[in-house]
């Protein structure tokens, strides 16, 4: 009993124990904070239903971009800064399609095909800067040590923000409203707007599509063949350059979707408008274990609905005024919280604690 | 046959992406932005140099690609690149002539069409383009084909009389201050741009330097290696105290603006020197390493500031707490992350220097912190009745703090704690089993680092004598990490070069606001294609790096977006 007792401290060092304070107090200031929002019952049950889904569209959103961080790891091990410029990229260029379609009448008399129209010219414009991105900054850098790629991903999103708002522009453009999903769908008693429903239904379907696209064809297995280990898929025969440039067009097509799933929700681009997106999808890469297609999913998911649920419920009740302004802090708590106790993220693979 | 078909693509393909990039740097702007400034009055304006210089670089690159098939092939496909890239800005304006491109570019504009066209209408404008562009390509396959002494007597001083050209607003008022001097400045630069009689002075006279330097240089070096050791040490002394008693004037000669564009610098030569121990010594990739700047500023403001009027510290006693806040908060936050690795690291630090701004920012904390409107009425620096108020002045402050940092930085990297540092660097698992610490040397690296940070952020808060949270965003990590990788891992005069390279010369071209970052994320691409060691490498990194080369000597052209 003793003898154990001893071989258990020396395992837990002191460090251990600091991080399980500061864990176990912030769960526990979450969970105060929780049951008192309830208690005091300010919000109703419809209140919460909208919370949840607008972070379910949100975090949908946040699925797809992450999903192109993560894929771009799996192959490169490297952190695709510029990603959230090629979010940017697709919507931002399908606007001018969106708008002439709206000038003309076309989007009002036949919304389905302008916004499939819209939607790929947005996919084929991000895919393409991001094959361009890949084949120009980041091939030559293939053997290059970690942290030099980060800085020309940098500067590559860096450089492409500012083409883009030299192209379209400093302002704001307002995108076109479609008429078919303004409003709002009733269930008992229970109503969605109708965009942020079809906004979840969009980013449910490509999600799956693309699951099953990395899980099920031949060149999925290829880039999964790739991102465990480059040498030996090369000695199977597989093209691994290929493999890495079409990672990069699937990613950025997936960023395309997005983007234009976030313009249908907030009805306007920008040059800048993939910076924030861009962290937030990156976290939740992170947080779902970078590398990991399903943890990409999930960790957006999560990290859309805890910053549209979070500030509410975790913080009205410790009586904080203005708890809307903290949700970007409540979001990067939450990614601390998971990582202090699972160091690689939430369905994070060994991978990442030998290479990483 | 084939073989010299596939050269001739060389020049087509290369061409072609020249004539990209003229069109897309037309499209964007730049062209015309800088159209409305002359680098030799009259003569030429910084529109056309641009463009000019794109060509210059293609078709030189095209040239050294065919230099092994002999010198007709080379001429031929610089010319063809040249060629090449005036037809396509002859495209972009035959297609702007048919339909209205200005509904999607916004800048292309009548301005860019009457400078693509020197201003003549489109057939001749059209005539010309080719003619420059092949002239042009000319050029550059002649410069290729030149001997290396003549060839750098041709591009250097044209180079230079550019510089000239671009840091034309800065130049001339620092010399008008200088009585005789002005005179000569007046001379050689106009209201817009050099005059030409100034730009062939120019000119002529850095190629007589150049040209005596590799008669004379190799002799004048020699000499100085054949000196005895003692006075080459006393050589090198003189030397340093020349670089000490510049360092000490330079704010006086240099007016307002450069020496607040100097103590920009000095602050972020401080925060990359802390960095530069964290990331560049121990290998922790910190992304949130503005929230100890942070730190440092609002704990001096709380504690100086009149408006909270909570403390009333004076500046000097605020700057140690401010330093011990800043080092506590480094031990603090670097605990959760210890066990996190790479890119986990990199996140969970990002989302630290976040969660900091955040609620600095918010309106919870506003009765402490002063929210979105900052906190302001901190007093500034005395010593004696001597108040650190101007940059000029403020400089001197920066200068002690980057001494002291340089000098502990360089006694902790030849320390135990600095070879612990670069072992766990290089690798964690094999520095633990060799019997490192790893949580102690980690907890320091961030400590120390922090420590650092906070006494930048403290300067910075009596410099502007108000801090707000939108000065610490996480643009401000991106650039420290940036600018101590461009200057060299590791490297303490990496740092400083970084500082001046990264953050001093786009200050300098604050005019050309919109396309600052452009230029900006351009070179830093560039820079990690070219040269990923830095410009002032560490030792061992620079030798890590290049691995197996072997070393290339050749000059690289100024990349496409110099100014």
């Amino acid at each position: 009993m003793l003898k154990q007792w001893k071989r258990l401290k020396e395992r837990i060092t002191p460090t251990d124990i600091v991080m399980w304070v500061i864990g176990g107090a912030i769960l526990a200031l979450i969970i105060w904070g929780s049951t008192a929002t309830i208690a005091a019952g300010r919000y109703s049950s419809h209140h919460w239903f909208d919370f949840v889904i607008f972070g379910l569209a949100q975090g949908s959103i946040y699925a797809l971009i992450a999903m192109g961080y993560t894929l771009v790891y799996g192959v490169l091990r490297m952190i695709n800064f510029a990603h959230s410029e090629i979010f940017m990229s697709g919507p931002y260029t399908a606007y001018f399609v969106a708008a002439a379609f709206y000038r003309s009448g076309f989007l009002d008399q036949h919304p389905l095909i302008s916004l499939l129209v819209i939607f790929l010219v947005a996919m084929i414009i991000s895919s393409g800067i991001a094959f361009l991105l890949e084949r120009i900054a980041y091939r030559p850098l293939r053997t290059a040590p970690r942290l030099i790629p980060l800085i020309t991903a940098i500067g590559a999103s860096f450089f492409l923000q500012y083409v883009f708002r030299g192209l379209y522009g400093s302002g704001f453009q307002a995108y076109p409203v479609v008429k078919i999903f303004e409003g709002e769908w009733t269930f008992g008693e229970f109503r969605i707007l109708r965009f942020q429903a079809v906004v979840i239904l969009a980013a449910a379907l490509l999600l799956a599509a693309l699951y099953s696209f990395i899980q099920r064809t031949r060149v999925g297995k290829a880039i999964r063949a790739v991102s465990e280990d480059k040498e030996a898929s090369y000695m199977m025969g597989i093209d691994v350059d290929r493999m890495i440039s079409t990672t990069f067009v699937i990613g950025g097509m997936a960023a395309g979707a997005a983007g234009v799933l976030y313009a249908l929700m907030f009805k306007q681009v920008h040059f800048f408008m993939g910076f924030i997106p861009g962290i937030k999808a990156f976290t939740a890469a992170v947080l779902g274990g970078i590398g990991n297609i399903p943890g990409a999913m999930l960790g957006g998911i999560f990290l859309g609905l805890i910053e549209s649920v979070g500030p509410s419920l975790f913080l009205d009740g410790l009586g904080i005024v203005a708890p809307y302004q903290l949700k970007d802090a409540i979001a990067f708590s939450m990614l601390v919280l998971v990582l202090i106790f699972r160091p690689t993220g939430i369905l994070g693979e060994r991978l990442a604690v030998k290479k990483a | 046959m084939s073989i010299t078909r596939s050269f001739w693509k060389i020049g087509l393909k290369i061409g072609l992406i020249g004539g990209v990039v003229s069109v897309l740097l037309s499209l964007i702007g730049m062209v015309e932005a800088f159209g409305q400034r002359d680098i030799i009055n009259e003569v030429i304006s910084m529109g056309h140099t641009l463009l000019l210089m794109v060509g210059i670089f293609m078709a030189y690159l095209a040239a050294k690609r065919t230099s092994s098939l002999g010198k007709t092939w080379v001429l031929f496909n610089a010319l063809v690149t040249g060629i090449l890239i005036g037809g396509c800005l002859i495209l972009l304006l035959l297609l702007g002539n048919l339909v209205n491109l200005r509904a999607i570019f916004i800048n292309a504009s009548p301005v860019l069409y009457s400078i693509l066209t020197f201003g003549q209408n489109i057939k001749t404008g059209s005539l010309l383009l080719i003619l420059a562009g092949a002239l042009i390509g000319l050029f550059a396959g002649l410069i290729y084909l030149m001997p290396n002494l003549m060839r750098r007597v041709i591009v250097i001083p044209l180079s230079s009389v550019m510089i000239a050209g671009v840091i034309q607003d800065l130049l001339r008022p620092t010399l008008a201050a200088w009585g005789s001097i002005a005179v000569v400045s007046e001379w050689i630069f106009t209201a817009n741009g050099l005059s030409l009689q100034g730009a062939i002075a120019l000119a002529i006279v850095i190629a007589l330097i150049l040209l005596f330097w590799s008669f004379k240089g190799k002799a004048i070096q020699t000499g100085m290696k054949n000196l005895p050791p003692r006075q080459q040490r006393r050589l090198r002394s003189i030397g340093f105290f020349i670089l000490i008693i510049i360092f000490l004037a330079l704010p006086q000669v240099l007016g307002i603006f450069l020496s607040e564009v100097l103590t920009i610098v000095g602050l972020y030569v401080l925060l990359g020197l802390g960095l530069n121990i964290v990331v560049g010594y121990a290998g922790l990739l910190d992304l949130g390493y503005v929230a100890f700047f942070a730190i440092g500023s609002y704990t001096t403001a709380i504690l100086t500031s009149p408006e909270l009027g909570f403390f009333h510290f004076s500046f000097w006693s605020a700057l140690p707490v401010a330093i011990l806040m800043g080092i506590l908060a480094g031990v603090i936050l670097g605990i959760p992350v210890l066990k996190m690795r790479g890119d986990y690291l990199a996140i969970a630090t990002l989302g630290f220097g976040e969660i900091i701004r955040i609620l600095v920012l918010s309106d919870f904390l506003r009765p402490w912190l002063g929210g979105a409107q900052g906190v302001g009425k901190i007093p500034k620096a005395f010593i004696g009745s001597f108040e650190f108020g101007r940059p000029q002045e403020i400089y001197y402050l920066i200068l002690a703090g980057c001494l002291l940092v340089i000098f502990i930085s360089l006694r902790l990297r030849d320390s135990r704690m600095g070879r612990a540092w670069m072992a766990m660097r290089e690798d964690e698992d094999v520095a633990q089993a060799m019997g490192i610490n790893l949580v102690a040397t980690k907890l320091l690296a961030f400590a120390t680092g922090a420590g650092f940070s906070a006494l930048s952020g403290a300067i910075f808060a009596s410099k502007l004598s108000s801090v707000y949270p939108h000065s610490f965003n996480v643009m401000i990590s991106i650039n420290i990490i940036c600018v101590i990788i461009v200057g060299g891992m590791g490297s303490i005069p990496g740092v400083i070069v970084g500082s001046v390279a990264l953050v001093g010369l786009p200050e300098l071209l604050r005019e050309f606001a919109e396309y600052r970052l452009l230029v900006y994320g351009a070179a830093l691409v560039a820079m990690m294609l070219l040269k990923p060691e830095g410009l002032w490498p560490a030792e061992i990194r620079g030798r890590e790096l290049h691995e197996g080369e072997s070393k290339t000597t050749e000059e690289v052209l100024p990349t496409e977006g110099g100014p």
